[in-house]
């Protein structure tokens, strides 16, 4: 990696104002995807601030009906809180489900979903749970947040805090693997709310998450496998690489979805 | 009794690895820990294209980064009136010409021919410096049309690579009897064809390709630390062929290695650079490989295209097997690139059965890619699959079961010693007996039940084998030279035994992995009845061990270890000398048993610490009579190739909705002859049936067809096997020793990436109900096969 200047601020304030002050500069929370892109000389910042001694950013919460989990909260930890597990079991198994071991004790969720990766699994957490992201400066929602590939809402310097996600009757998340890195070639995570309303988010198979109105409005009315028949995803917008074309990602949408339902509805 | 095993103990024993202590313990010693006094680094300047020119290198901004100590280039070493790298095995085509055998610069000389190509090396103080200084050194390319695709080499109009080799054409080789198969075929009741794709591998050892070049100008003498299978052949390439020095005047250490798979058996750019370098620099010169590098650089495996014939009669016994190959080269010749499609390759594809005629062509091409040599297996497993995956087709056109097929064509065990008609004589084997053993532990009679209850899952279950033969130990010297190699394929072995007993054996091959340091010991143990920790192996070092061929082709053992017992052998005879003098008897009554000479019918005795002590301390020998001493020296040339045989059988489920193929079961029942370590020989097996079972379902080296950039250049994309895409393997052993090397033993290192491919893409076949699918056979793949069958 070429040289730069690391920082580890102690609070928020601090952190901005290095930012500012700097030419280049990126946070640094988990590092996952921040330091193989520099060992591969593929980004060259001139400072790095490290979030890591900042008071506060990883504490996970339940208040009523909303479980909120900071920035910093590492994949492991999210997986493993008794909290997590009883709002949004769900969330639990999505996180514990991330990587290997190693990333799950590395990577954070504010880290993740800063970054926008098409492949991540949590966007599509966020996205079909509803949560809402809370930055040092203000709150987005989810449908807001994630803008397109690698792009988010977040403004130059804005520090994602933490998420607040509303606690669900039911919700599942099912992934389809790519053999070779384990990211999300297709996620699919299905949540239904006390109020009966459906929302389902896809991750891995486009450039960004998004959601799929046509299965939602099924669902709404009856929250089975068999509420999907004949909804398909059109292909057209979807990634085509070395490991599956659109078309087969499209199809892949499909199976997740039922399965998730299938493993929600149980 | 001379000869005879000592204890008897430690042959058949699973002893644990000596060696792990070390490496379990982090005191393994790799290229990259060794740090000499004022080491600098090198950092390569590598082509980003596939096809292109250049005329100028522009290194002045790289010279005034800091910590920056030169830069060269190819012209540097021309000026030096140093050669190139080279293969090592020349190929004659059908027509008689020699292959076409285009110069291959360790850094490139106007033109790049594939992406990564080593084109200048910047020496910097420390590794960062070189890398930063290397971005900046200028190459003023210009870009030529790019081909990858070995079937398109040959087209008219497909860009050229070298102005010396038409047609993109290193040689086309042919072997067997073409008219004999031409008339086979006119006789057939029956004719099953298959065109099919042996997918291209990145080999990915642990360890990433290191070196360190050191020069002493005191003795105007070289030093090479590297990461080599075989550190003498690679002496003998640098020395003869490169010619940076005189092999009196170059020692190449390989220590530890953290596996190899073959591709640590050839002479690489870097390696050969640093060496050169140092001596330019003064200093000792280091670099170790990314892991980018690797998949850019080490050479890969396979890539094959293949249409191939097998004709039968009416009752389903082969007639005649027609093979026509095309190779992919990659950008230059490797070390042994050529033998790899030829020699190991077409000899193999009679396989175990009776095939009265076989004719085999092989077109070797050049394409812009990385250079293409010796992957775990090389050539064996090219022909292993193209043969049983023409059984499974071929049964599933007559409506006969696998198995019985098989069978009806087995060269049956009184048929032995067999000459194929592709040029090899198997000594023994008992292949009924390997297939009868693994349907047993498969349960192949039970399977139709599995497969109906997967069905009412949903779940398409399917089950295939696979009935492989292989060589190994290439030999004899003499034959080699015959079909072009330029090197012996001998090994040696030197014992030297110590006053007090204890005993050093260096051996010619070089561990990697293998656990030669236990096995190689148990064999020495055991001869002489010392326990296994008096005994130490020393390898991979030109400096302290005498000149030996290295570790490839699953040879250590049969062809390594036989030089031990030859070695062992004198040490008995000369302690029998000894002892009679000793002991005062003749030296024809006495016998060595558990650990001591005896006269025999007599409670006379002399441990063999005894006898070491006394050869080392001879005070009371006869002048002149024995010579002090005993330690002992062999060469062994085998007379023949040794042919481990097996049935291996792959049980698959199929989520037919995602197109997910689930190993369920995998039985593996190997011949390797006499066995050493079962334990050892068990955890060889594991991993050839987890780069096997890579190859077919999930490893893919893959070239974009347009511009020639590596699309799997990393781990993200190259889909190496984890832990959870494999099963508990099913594993048994059956034996019949080979005939013609003192052991029995025929090696094991590379049957289960041999064996495994064909049984598994014959499970998914059986599966879906299928022909063909290619490898690796992919979600996607198997998906869109689903839906179509």
């Amino acid at each position: 990696m070429y040289d730069f200047t690391y920082h580890r601020p102690a609070s928020l304030e601090e952190a901005v104002a290095l930012f500012e002050g700097a030419d280049d500069a990126v946070y640094l929370a988990g590092g996952h995807t921040l330091l193989p892109t520099l060992k591969q000389r593929l980004a060259a910042p001139s400072d790095v601030i490290d979030l890591s001694a900042i008071a506060g950013l990883a504490d996970i919460s339940r208040h009523d009906t909303l479980l909120t989990i900071g920035a910093l909260a590492r994949h492991g930890d999210i997986a493993a809180s008794p909290l997590v597990k009883e709002a949004l079991p769900a969330l639990a198994g999505l996180a514990g489900d991330i990587g290997d071991p190693q990333v799950r004790e590395r990577g954070t969720l504010g880290g993740s979903i800063a970054n926008s990766d098409p492949a991540a699994d949590y966007p599509a957490a966020l996205l079909a749970l509803g949560a809402t992201i809370k930055t040092d400066r203000r709150a987005i929602a989810a449908e807001e947040f994630f803008t397109d590939l690698f792009e988010t809402a977040l403004a130059e310097g804005e520090i994602v805090t933490r998420v607040d996600f509303p606690v669900v009757r039911r919700a599942a998340y099912c992934k389809f693997p790519n053999p070779a890195s384990r990211y999300a070639m297709v996620g699919v995570f299905v949540a239904q709310a006390d109020s009966g309303a459906v929302r389902l988010a896809v991750t891995g198979a486009g450039p960004c998450v998004f959601r799929v109105a046509a299965m939602e409005q099924a669902l709404a009315t009856d929250f089975s496998p068999a509420a999907l028949e004949g909804i398909t995803v059109s292909a057209d917008t979807l990634n085509s690489d070395l490991h599956a074309s659109a078309e087969y990602r499209a199809h892949l949408v499909g199976v997740m979805a039922c399965r998730a339902v299938t493993a929600a509805a149980g | 009794m001379t000869g005879s095993p000592g204890a008897g103990s430690l042959i058949g024993a699973s002893v644990r690895r000596t060696e792990d202590r070390r490496f379990l313990s982090g005191n393994g010693r790799y290229t990259d820990d060794i740090t000499l006094p004022g080491q600098c680094f090198a950092a390569f300047v590598r082509s980003p294209h596939a096809h292109a020119t250049f005329r100028k290198i522009s290194a002045q901004a790289a010279y005034q980064a800091p910590g920056v100590l030169c830069v060269l280039t190819g012209a540097d070493m021309n000026a030096d009136g140093l050669g190139g790298l080279v293969c090592s095995w020349i190929i004659h085509s059908a027509d008689g010409s020699e292959m076409n055998h285009p110069a291959h610069p360790a850094l490139a000389v106007e033109t790049v021919r594939y992406v990564g190509e080593p084109v200048a090396v910047v020496i910097a103080e420390t590794r960062q410096q070189a890398k930063n200084a290397a971005e900046l050194v200028e190459v003023d390319y210009a870009e030529l049309p790019v081909v990858t695709d070995p079937a398109r080499a040959r087209d008219a109009g497909a860009p050229r690579l070298h102005h010396d080799t038409p047609d993109n054409t290193c040689y086309r080789w042919e072997l067997g009897d073409a008219t004999a198969t031409e008339a086979a075929f006119a006789a057939a009741h029956h004719v099953t064809r298959l065109e099919l794709v042996n997918n291209r591998l990145a080999p990915n050892a642990l360890e990433p390709r290191a070196a360190i070049g050191q020069h002493d100008p005191g003795t105007d003498s070289f030093t090479l630390y590297t990461t080599s299978q075989n550190p003498h052949v690679a002496r003998l390439l640098l020395s003869a062929f490169v010619g940076i020095a005189p092999e009196h005047k170059l020692r190449v250490i390989a220590p530890d290695v953290g596996g190899g798979f073959g591709s640590k058996i050839f002479l690489y750019s870097e390696e050969t650079v640093c060496l050169w370098a140092a001596k330019r620099v003064g200093r000792p010169v280091k670099w170790t490989a990314e892991r980018s590098e690797s998949f850019l650089n080490d050479a890969h495996g396979r890539d094959h295209v293949t249409a191939a014939e097998l004709a039968l009669d009416e009752n389903g016994a082969f007639l005649g097997l027609r093979v026509r190959t095309t190779a992919n080269m990659g950008a230059y010749l490797s070390t042994f690139a050529s033998a790899i499609p030829t020699w190991l390759y077409g000899t193999l594809l009679a396989g175990p059965y009776v095939t009265p005629a076989v004719h085999v062509a092989v077109d070797a091409v050049f394409t812009n890619s990385a250079p293409v040599d010796a992957y775990r297996g090389a050539g064996r497993p090219e022909a292993s699959y193209v043969l049983e995956r023409l059984v499974d087709k071929a049964a599933r056109e007559l409506a006969l079961d696998p198995a019985e097929l098989r069978r009806r064509n087995f060269i049956p065990v009184d048929a032995f010693p067999y000459d194929t008609p592709v040029a090899l004589t198997y000594d023994t084997g008992d292949y009924q007996a390997s297939l009868d053993k693994a349907l047993e532990i498969a349960d192949y009679a039970g399977f139709a039940a599995r497969r109906a209850e997967a069905k009412a899952r949903g779940k398409r279950r399917g089950i295939g084998l696979s009935c492989y033969i292989e060589a190994c130990g290439i030999a004899p010297s003499q034959l080699a030279g015959e079909l072009g190699a330029s090197v012996g394929l001998f090994e040696s072995a030197e014992v030297r035994v110590n006053p007090t007993g204890t005993v050093s054996l260096f051996t010619g091959t070089h561990s990697h992995g293998q656990g030669h340091e236990t096995t190689l010991a148990q064999i020495v143990a055991d001869r002489l009845g010392l326990a296994l920790d008096a005994v130490d192996v020393v390898h991979g070092d030109t400096g302290r061990v005498q000149y030996g061929l290295g570790t490839y082709g699953s040879r250590s053992l049969a062809v390594g270890g036989s030089a031990v017992v030859r070695a062992l052998d004198k040490i008995i005879d000369k302690g029998r000398k000894i002892a009679a003098h000793m002991l005062e008897a003749a030296v024809e009554d006495i016998e060595f048993c558990d650990g001591a000479f005896r006269v025999a019918g007599t409670d006379k005795a002399m441990s063999f610490a005894e006898i070491a002590f006394a050869a080392n301390v001879p005070h009371h020998f006869p002048p002149g009579e024995i010579e002090p001493g005993l330690d002992e020296t062999a060469f062994y040339d085998p007379v023949n190739f040794t042919f481990p045989a097996g049935t291996h059988v792959c049980e698959v489920e199929i989520d037919p909705e995602t197109g997910v193929v689930r190993v369920e079961k995998f039985t593996a029942v190997d011949d390797f002859g006499t066995v050493i370590n079962p334990m050892i020989v068990a955890g060889q097996v594991h991993g050839g049936l987890a780069q096997g079972l890579g190859q077919a379902l999930l490893e893919h080296c893959v070239y974009d067809r347009e511009s020639g950039q590596l699309v799997t250049g990393s781990l993200m994309d190259y889909c190496l096997p984890r832990a959870d895409d494999l099963p508990a393997f099913d594993l048994a052993l059956t034996e019949t020793a080979c005939t013609h090397n003192p052991l029995g033993a025929k090696g094991c290192g590379e049957a289960g990436a041999i064996g495994s491919p064909p049984a598994v893409i014959n499970a998914i076949a059986n599966a879906l109900d299928i022909d063909h699918i290619d490898m690796p056979a992919t979600p996607e793949k198997v998906w869109r096969a689903a839906r179509r069958a």
